[in-house]
């Protein structure tokens, strides 16, 4: 009796262990069709570990510990962009720019004075003021052509003068945009600070837009110090600014809060920014001297036209004569008395 | 005509770093520059598995493709080389590549980058100097493949787990010991750098 029991249990126990082994796939995928443990069976494998995250990355004995990535495909994706979208992308906005502006020329002509010129100057930027502007700019400049040299000089410069020369200029031009790129940043950081107060939106905003910016010939739209056009390009500048310094020191520090994606992305958005960048420039640059007479003085010669200011910046003129009135009211001697 | 690719058996490697040293050693390498690396997937956990890795030498690389100065190119043997007089150390094919092979020498402030410095399958440089010269080996490091031999890291991979060659021989290679032995983790990097991956009849069921 106390045997069959015995026997009994030995039965169920290996049933039991049967089962559990049935059940257990990798127990029962385990084997090589030699009979040996099948190490494949629970091996990492590259395609399900592209599935669960975007690059593979392990431990790695050198101390540098970040190329423990092994592969990270999305790099044929950026080079994509880079090679394909980029170049179609720059290309289309930045000759779209310039087309429109040539047709805008071609059929309206530059905004001219309608009262003509008074003759009479009346101050409009501080020589600060322009030292400022044309830090931005000059180092824009800079900027925007080696920028553009990095996507487009290979297609268009590099079959004129070959590659040695066109070498030997885009390492000047890397080196330029790098450390151009701080002027840029103290500019734009200054005119900030001095032009955002001129800058809020105001009513007056609205109804210049309105009026379609003035560039309706009979009609000449309310505007203060800067009207809702230069707002425009005040704000979007500065947002562009932001975003393409931001990207752009990322990618002057590699690895600093970044990794190989993360420098991925900050190069699309500082392409893609630019490019935009360049195209509101270019057009800020057409209304600031060839599209509108008189325009460039207030950032050459820092003086303006009466009649110029009377028909773009009514509203800055007014106050403006106001305050020469109160400094000098009429009838009082020019010459501050002695005290 | 030859295409050569490298091949590496994660079934085999020991994570030795022998092709790191010896890569190190043969070009003379700068320090701070390593152009192959042995890298442990899922380390102490089962199914581990290590990968020697360094510039796969890709098809259409993307590397060559972004580079604004064009200075990366395939040879005929398929092998990418690139002139280090024209790079500009701008750091494009770094971001590019998939398999973080180019690195560069820190050469002042801030990110400022020296000429870019990868695996050049033992095959000198793409510059102008001889091959084989003082010169392309100061520059770029040995040159074997001009001697017909191949990349010293496979060749002295005690577990001949790294594997260099024309890919369709060093494919069949793998395919033959798949087979033989009944498992595979697959060939690392196959796909993203050939589009294509080794077909095995059996056995290599993970393929």
């Amino acid at each position: 009796m106390t045997t069959f029991v015995a026997r009994a249990r030995i039965a169920i126990g290996a049933l039991l262990l049967l089962a559990i082994i049935g059940i257990d796939p990798a127990f029962a995928q385990g084997l090589a069709p030699d009979g040996a443990p099948n190490p494949t069976a629970s091996a990492v494998n590259e395609q399900t570990l592209l599935q669960q995250a975007p690059s593979i990355q392990g431990r790695i004995d050198i101390p540098d510990t970040k190329s423990s990535v092994l592969i990270q495909p999305v790099g044929r994706k950026w080079d994509y962009f880079h090679e394909v979208t980029l170049h179609w992308t720059g290309a289309v906005v930045i000759l779209g720019m310039i087309a429109v502006l040539a047709i805008a020329y071609l059929i309206m002509g530059p905004v001219r004075i309608s009262a003509g010129r008074s003759g009479r100057k009346v101050r409009r930027f501080s020589a600060f003021e322009r030292f400022a502007h044309w830090l931005t700019a000059g180092s824009f400049v800079v900027l925007g052509l080696t920028g553009l040299n990095i996507t487009f000089g290979k297609k268009l410069l590099l079959p004129l003068i070959g590659p040695d020369a066109f070498s030997s200029m885009s390492q000047a031009a890397k080196v330029a945009h790098n450390f151009i790129s701080f002027a840029f940043v103290i500019g734009l950081v200054l005119i900030v600070a001095m032009w955002i107060k001129d800058n809020i939106p105001r009513k007056v905003d609205v109804d210049w837009l309105k009026q379609g910016g003035g560039f309706i010939k009979s009609k000449h739209a309310p505007a203060g110090r800067f009207n809702a056009g230069e707002k425009a390009v005040f704000w979007l500048a500065l947002g562009a600014g932001i975003a393409i310094a931001v990207s752009g020191y990322l990618l002057l520090f590699p690895f600093y809060g970044t990794n190989i994606a993360g420098m991925q992305i900050a190069q699309i958005v500082h392409a893609i920014v630019a490019v935009l960048f360049v195209a509101l420039i270019i057009a800020h640059i057409y209304i600031g001297t060839l599209g509108m007479e008189g325009a460039f003085e207030a950032m050459g010669r820092g003086e303006v036209d009466l009649n110029w200011a009377k028909e773009h910046h009514d509203q800055w003129l007014a106050e403006e004569l106001a305050k020469e009135q109160r400094a000098h009211p009429p009838g009082q001697a020019s010459a501050t008395p002695a005290e | 005509m030859a295409r050569m690719k490298f091949l590496c058996d994660a079934d085999r490697c020991i994570d030795c770093n022998a092709c790191v040293t010896a890569c190190k050693n043969e070009n003379e390498v700068p320090w701070g520059i390593n152009r192959r690396r042995v890298v442990t997937i899922n380390d102490g956990k089962p199914g581990e598995r290590s990968v020697s890795m360094a510039c796969m030498h890709c098809t259409d690389a993307p590397c060559a493709a972004v580079c604004p100065v064009e200075c990366i190119f395939p040879t005929e043997d398929g092998i990418v080389l690139h002139s280090k007089d024209q790079c500009i150390g701008c750091g494009y094919c770094f971001y590019a590549c998939p398999f973080g092979a180019p690195q560069y020498p820190r050469i002042g402030n801030f990110g400022s980058r020296g000429k870019m410095d990868k695996c050049t399958y033992c095959a000198g440089g793409g510059g102008p100097e001889a091959p084989g010269s003082a010169a392309e080996f100061a520059k770029y490091g040995s040159n074997r493949f001009g001697e017909g031999k191949l990349p010293l890291c496979a060749e002295m991979c005690s577990t001949k787990s790294l594997l260099a060659g024309d890919g369709d021989v060093i494919a069949e290679i793998y395919k033959t010991r798949v087979e033989k032995r009944g498992f595979g983790s697959g060939a690392w990097g196959w796909t993203t750098a050939y589009q294509e991956d080794i077909e095995v009849s059996s056995g290599g069921s993970e393929l």
